[in-house]
Order: structure tokens, then C-alpha cells, then sequence
């Protein structure tokens, strides 16, 4: 290769001016009952560590996807909120800039993704986060007979000092990119991809779909009036939305 | 104020010689003690902490940044005022800054090697640490530039460069002095040192070219060092420290705290080794002067965060603000306000500037200050980001206080060791200072 092609490459390093696809969710905190059916789905789906009681009531929880639990109001006119919160996939994330290894990174699907093996734990992607979703593997940890044997193949076990965080199963996307590249298909149609925690949820407030195609149902859902993005004033851009909670008017018993 | 009488250069050749060349049982008994505290304090539990992994620190979630870090920017800082000082002093033709300069490098030196310990300490997979620098690989992976931690890789190591040939740089002729004093094996050894250095009128001038060169080049380096620290915090959007204020801030608080540390060694090397007639009440008065303006400095600047996260109108940042003056390390905060802001306002007083008892204690407290100014950076600023839900809370663990107090016996091994290889006092430059001979005589 001639030295101006490589100059070029280093111009766009792996980037082109458009993601492939653009993997989005939507929330329906309406619909959110906050069962936490999501978090078991998680942890079974991404090899999450049972990192047992004394080390959670550190605050050292390895959890992609957390329910969190808000009061609104004063007793007796009290209201419990829920507000999953899971990797935001922010296109403009500030997790990836700080990186000195480069090891969280944007890629070609528009996931914020994290490469185990470059990780070298510095910590600083979690402390950037405003969304506190990633988690740091402070110990290694084990898994107890006969747990070992649910572990997913598809999905890579962590060792300690490394940071994880939600991928949006991108194992899943992997395998529906493989089975429409077999089947002839230039894109993955929708419906076809279901990330572990869109799967279990009972009342189906979470959608899970790619909101570069119009037709899908994620793309749909975006255009709901009801629609927010948690933190939106840091412009982090991210890729959950939420629609908001149908209040009534008043003292109602909503 | 005692009287000295001014050595001869003869005098100063002996005095300074005679720190290296003759060794006590003290010397002894210290270096035996700081290199005990260093294995049992910083290299046990690290390599305990390497074998379990991170979680043997107190760190947790929101809280992903503890001491280690906290205590990086302090050595980080430490290292500040030497080759800085020696350098604006050397280009402002300052001749105090003689008697002092050698040591105070030293001390640049040390601390940034014990900083670089603590960026070792700090990572999860040390073992990969050296992938933070362009290392080539099958993978044809390179760092992120983008990272305000790899501009700090950058910035620390060029730095540790040039200050290690800044040092060396100025040592020449004094390793030829220890070549000629010398016999057997320190002969040969300080005759590679020294270059052979002979003292003739060129070598002098290419000395004298080459060191102003080199005080030119590191003052922006030095600066530029502690500002991209502080990017390491400034650079995150977390409220309270996503302020532009903060490499002025780190800057000042660098230089100050270090100056405090030359005032420290000044008076240990001074009392240990016998050196009063060359560290000398002026050197004193002269750092102590410097002491009240970096002092006031640092206090408007402390000021201006407060004012500037009150002026935002951020819920954030008023909860982070809350949290760091009156939540739990409410207290610390307030300390670090008295130690580095009231405290040092002492040194107005001429005979407190000049008394070595009360500047020991005043930089020791200033030190103090600091140290806990980094570590309320650190610890009070993630634990309050932005979805309380995620509000945590941060302590150290036993095995990061640990860390930090062998730390301090890292750098005191390294110092104690020094002595007795450079002449902490610079012979050359100590004897410009003094009054020519026949001049005396008249």
C-alpha cells in the first residue's frame, strides 16, 4: 500500500460516514411494572457474576441493567417510579473519549461497545459515564456448581479489572447479521434481533429495533409524543428513549 | 538570625563531599526503616491487590476513582516546584536558588516516580499497562489520542525525560568534583558520570548554554504537565469537576505544594547532614515569601470554584458543592481551607519566615492541606453525578491507606539513596555565590 493510501485510511480510521444500522430502544415507563424481569434476563443472558451479598451491599454489584426506584411526592400522596436504566448507547458518549487504550469504542452497528481484552481497567469510561451503568469486575469471581453449566457459550466470561457494560446482546446481532448474510438479505429485517431483557419483559414496555428503518416498530415509537431522553441536556445523544408515564390530571389514583 | 562564616571553596568541596563519603549509623538506620515501611506498606499489600484484583481497595460503584489517583496528582504535584523553580529561578539569575536547586530535582524526580507507582497501582490489569503507550503490535493498534489520560502518559513521561537530564545535566561537574576526591571503584564509576569532564572554558560554556536551553524547555512542560491532570478531571462532564478553572487550579496547587516540600527537605537535609552554612535563612525567607503569594493564589482560586458552581445554577453542581462542604469529608474540607488558606498567612510575619521550626511545621501542614484537597477531588465529586439513585459514598479501604503511607517511604528509600550517590548541594554553583578570595582579604 502507497504511503497516501495509509495517510488516507488514518483520516477514517474504521469509520465511514454512516453507521450501517442504528440500534435503538424505547421504554415504556407506562408499561414498566418494575418486576425486574429484565435484570434476571441479563445476568442469565451476559454471564453476570453472583457477586454475593457482602460484595452488593458494597455497592460492587455487577449489573448491566438496574431498576431504579424513585418517590415522587409526599405520603399519603406518594407515587413509586421506575426508570430502568441500561447502557444509553450514546452516539456522542462520553465514556469513549477517555479511554487510553481506546478500548470502548463506537461501532459500524452504532453500539457503544467494550473490547474485554483491550481493557487494562483504568476506570475512567465508568467515572465519565453520567449514566453509571457500567461496572468494573473488581475481584474475579466464580461460578458455583452447577451454575457453570448455564453460562452462555456465546458470550465471553470477564476477569477481574475489567469494565463491562450492556452491549444490547450484540451476540444476538451478531447471529441475525450471519443468518440474513446467508439468506442473501443486505439487512437485518426487524423483529429479527430481541435482546435477553426486550424478550422477558411481560408487559412489553421495551422495543428493541433499528431506527434507521422507517418501517420498524422502534422508529415508530420514537415518534411518540411521550417520548423523553434521560439526561438530555449533556447532549451524550443516546439511543434509549423513554416515554414518559401517562399521568392524570390532579389527585387522581394513577 | 546565627552568623556564618562564608566557607571557602575548599570548604564547600569537603562539607558537601563529606554527605556522600561518610556514612553514619543514622543514615543507616533510616534508609533500613523507609525500606521496610516500603515492601510491608506499598509492595505487600499491592501485590496482595494484584493477586485478588482491585476490589481490595475501597472503591465501588460511582466511586470508580479513589487514593490512588488522589494521591497521583499529590506526587504529581510534589514534583512541581523543583526542576520548575530551579528553572524560573535559573532564568531569573536568582542566586539563591543555589544551594537548593540540586535537592529540590531530586525531589521532582522521586515524586514523579512514585506517581508513576501509583498509576501502576491504580489499574485493574497492570500487566497490560504498558499498552498505554504506542507499543507496536500484530493488531496495528494504537493509543487514543483522544484520552486526556494519554495526553498525561505523554506529558508525565516527557516530563520525568527532561527533568532527569536537567538533573544529570547540572550534576556534571560536580560528579567530576566526587571523581577527584574519590579512589578505586567510586573513581571509575564517577568518571563515567562525569564525562570526563576536565573544566575547561568550553565545556563550561556548553554547560552554561545547554542548562538555560533546558530551563527554557521544561517551564512550559511543568505547566503543562499538571494542567492535563487536572484535564483528566476537567475533561469528565461530572459536576464539580467539569470547570475550566481546573488547570490553573492544579498549576497553582502543584507549584505551592511542592515549594512547601522544598521547605521540608530543605530543613531535614540542613539538620541531617550538617549543611547550615549553605542552606541558609535567606533561602528560607526567599521560599517563604513565595509560600504567601502561591497561598493567596490558590485561595481565589478556591474561591472562584465555589463561586463559578453557585453561578451555574446547576441543581448538580449545588449537590456536589453541598456534598464536598458539608456531607461526610465536610470536616477535611474545611481543614484543607484552614492547613493551606489561613495557616500560611502566618508566614506574613518576618520571624516566622525565618525561623526553620515554624516553616518545618507550616509546610508540613500546607502538605497536609493538599493532600487532602486531592483526596476530596476524588472522593466527593463522583459519589454525587447525576441520577441519585447512583449516589454512592467512598472510603478507603486498609489496604489503600496502607498504600499511601508506603508511599511516602517509596520516595523518602529514593531520596536517602540519592544523597549518597549526587552532592545534594551544588558544588559549582554554590561556589559562584561566594566572595573571590582576594576580595575577602581587602
Amino acid at each position: 500500500m502507497s504511503t497516501a493510501n495509509t495517510l488516507r485510511d488514518y483520516l477514517k480510521p474504521g469509520y465511514y460516514d454512516e453507521f450501517d444500522y442504528h440500534w435503538a430502544m424505547t421504554i415504556d415507563l407506562d408499561r414498566c411494572t418494575g418486576c425486574s424481569a429484565c435484570v434476571v434476563a441479563c445476568q442469565a443472558e451476559n454471564n453476570l457474576p453472583i457477586v454475593g451479598e457482602k460484595r452488593f451491599s458494597e455497592r460492587r454489584e455487577i449489573k448491566w441493567l438496574r431498576i431504579e426506584r424513585y418517590w415522587q411526592g409526599e405520603y399519603p400522596d406518594i407515587k413509586l417510579r421506575f426508570l430502568p436504566m441500561l447502557c444509553q448507547h450514546c452516539d456522542q458518549a462520553p465514556c469513549e473519549t477517555p479511554c487510553p487504550v481506546a478500548a470502548t469504542y463506537h461501532n459500524q452497528d452504532g453500539l457503544n461497545t467494550q473490547i474485554y481484552n483491550r481493557c487494562i481497567g483504568t476506570r475512567t469510561c465508568a467515572v465519565y459515564c453520567p449514566y453509571e451503568v457500567r461496572s468494573f469486575n473488581w475481584f474475579t469471581y466464580t461460578w458455583d456448581e452447577p451454575l457453570e453449566q448455564q453460562l452462555n457459550p456465546d458470550v465471553t466470561v470477564r476477569e477481574k479489572g475489567v469494565m463491562e457494560k450492556c452491549t444490547f446482546c450484540i451476540q444476538r446481532i451478531r447471529i441475525a447479521k450471519d443468518k440474513a448474510k446467508d439468506d442473501d438479505r443486505r439487512r437485518v429485517r426487524d423483529g429479527e434481533v430481541t435482546p435477553a431483557c426486550v424478550q422477558s419483559c411481560p408487559t412489553e414496555a421495551m422495543v428493541f429495533g433499528d431506527s434507521k428503518d422507517p418501517d420498524s416498530k422502534v422508529s415508530q415509537m420514537l415518534n411518540n409524543p411521550r417520548g423523553f431522553k434521560v439526561l438530555e441536556d449533556l447532549n451524550t445523544l443516546p439511543s434509549v428513549v423513554y416515554l414518559q408515564k401517562v399521568e392524570e390530571q390532579g389527585h387522581g389514583h394513577g | 538570625m546565627a552568623e556564618y562564616q562564608e566557607p571557602t571553596y575548599a570548604e564547600v568541596n569537603r562539607d558537601v563531599l563529606r554527605t556522600m563519603l561518610v556514612t553514619g549509623p543514622k543514615y543507616w538506620t533510616a534508609l533500613g526503616i523507609s525500606m521496610t515501611v516500603a515492601v510491608v506498606c506499598f509492595f505487600g499489600p499491592w501485590f496482595y491487590q494484584i493477586h485478588v484484583g482491585v476490589g481490595a481497595a475501597g472503591m465501588n460503584r460511582s466511586a470508580f476513582w479513589g487514593t490512588y489517583l488522589s494521591n497521583f496528582i499529590f506526587w504529581i504535584g510534589l514534583s512541581h516546584s523543583g526542576t520548575l523553580l530551579s528553572a524560573v529561578l535559573h532564568i531569573t539569575q536568582s542566586s539563591w536558588r543555589k544551594a537548593i536547586y540540586r535537592s529540590a530535582e531530586a525531589m521532582t524526580l522521586f515524586s514523579l516516580v512514585t506517581a508513576a507507582f501509583f498509576v501502576m497501582v491504580h489499574v485493574g490489569r497492570v500487566w497490560f499497562v504498558h499498552w498505554n503507550f504506542p507499543v507496536p503490535n500484530q493488531m496495528g493498534l494504537w493509543p487514543n489520542f483522544r484520552s486526556p489520560l494519554m495526553f498525561d502518559v505523554m506529558a508525565v513521561t516527557t516530563y520525568l525525560t527532561a527533568s532527569s537530564i536537567f538533573i544529570y545535566m547540572g550534576s556534571v561537574p560536580d560528579f567530576a568534583a566526587v571523581r577527584d576526591a574519590s579512589t578505586g571503584m567510586r573513581r571509575r564509576l564517577y568518571t563515567i558520570f562525569s564525562f570526563g569532564w576536565r573544566g575547561t572554558q568550553k565545556e563550561w560554556h556548553t554547560l552554561g548554554w545547554a542548562y538555560t536551553f533546558f530551563a527554557v524547555f521544561v517551564i512550559p512542560l511543568a505547566v503543562s504537565v499538571h494542567s492535563i491532570v487536572s484535564w483528566d478531571f476537567a475533561m469528565s462532564i461530572v459536576p464539580s469537576l467539569h470547570q475550566t478553572i481546573f488547570a490553573p487550579y492544579f498549576v497553582c496547587g502543584a507549584i505551592y505544594s511542592g515549594t512547601a516540600g522544598i521547605v521540608s527537605v530543605m530543613f531535614l537535609l540542613r539538620k541531617f547532614l550538617g549543611l547550615e552554612r549553605y542552606i541558609r535563612e535567606i533561602h528560607l525567607d526567599n521560599l517563604g515569601k513565595l509560600l504567601i503569594t502561591l497561598s493567596l493564589i490558590w485561595t481565589y482560586i478556591n474561591i472562584m470554584e465555589v463561586f463559578t458552581g453557585w453561578f451555574s445554577g446547576s441543581s448538580f453542581e449545588y449537590e456536589a458543592m453541598k456534598f464536598r462542604m458539608f456531607g461526610f469529608y465536610g470536616p477535611l474540607y474545611w481543614e484543607m481551607l484552614l492547613f493551606c488558606a489561613l495557616v500560611p498567612l502566618l508566614m506574613l510575619f518576618g520571624k516566622i519566615r525565618k525561623n526553620w521550626r515554624y516553616m518545618f511545621i507550616i509546610s508540613i501542614l500546607i502538605n497536609i492541606g493538599m493532600l487532602t484537597e486531592r483526596f476530596l477531588i476524588v472522593a466527593t465529586s463522583q459519589p454525587r453525578k447525576f441520577l441519585p439513585d447512583a449516589f454512592g459514598f467512598y472510603f478507603p479501604s486498609p489496604v489503600e491507606i496502607s498504600i499511601t503511607v508506603g508511599s511516602f517511604a517509596i520516595f523518602t528509600t529514593l531520596f536517602l539513596v540519592f544523597v549518597k550517590w549526587v552532592p545534594c548541594v551544588s558544588i559549582y554553583e554554590v561556589k559562584e555565590t561566594l566572595q573571590p578570595l582576594r576580595k575577602r582579604a581587602t
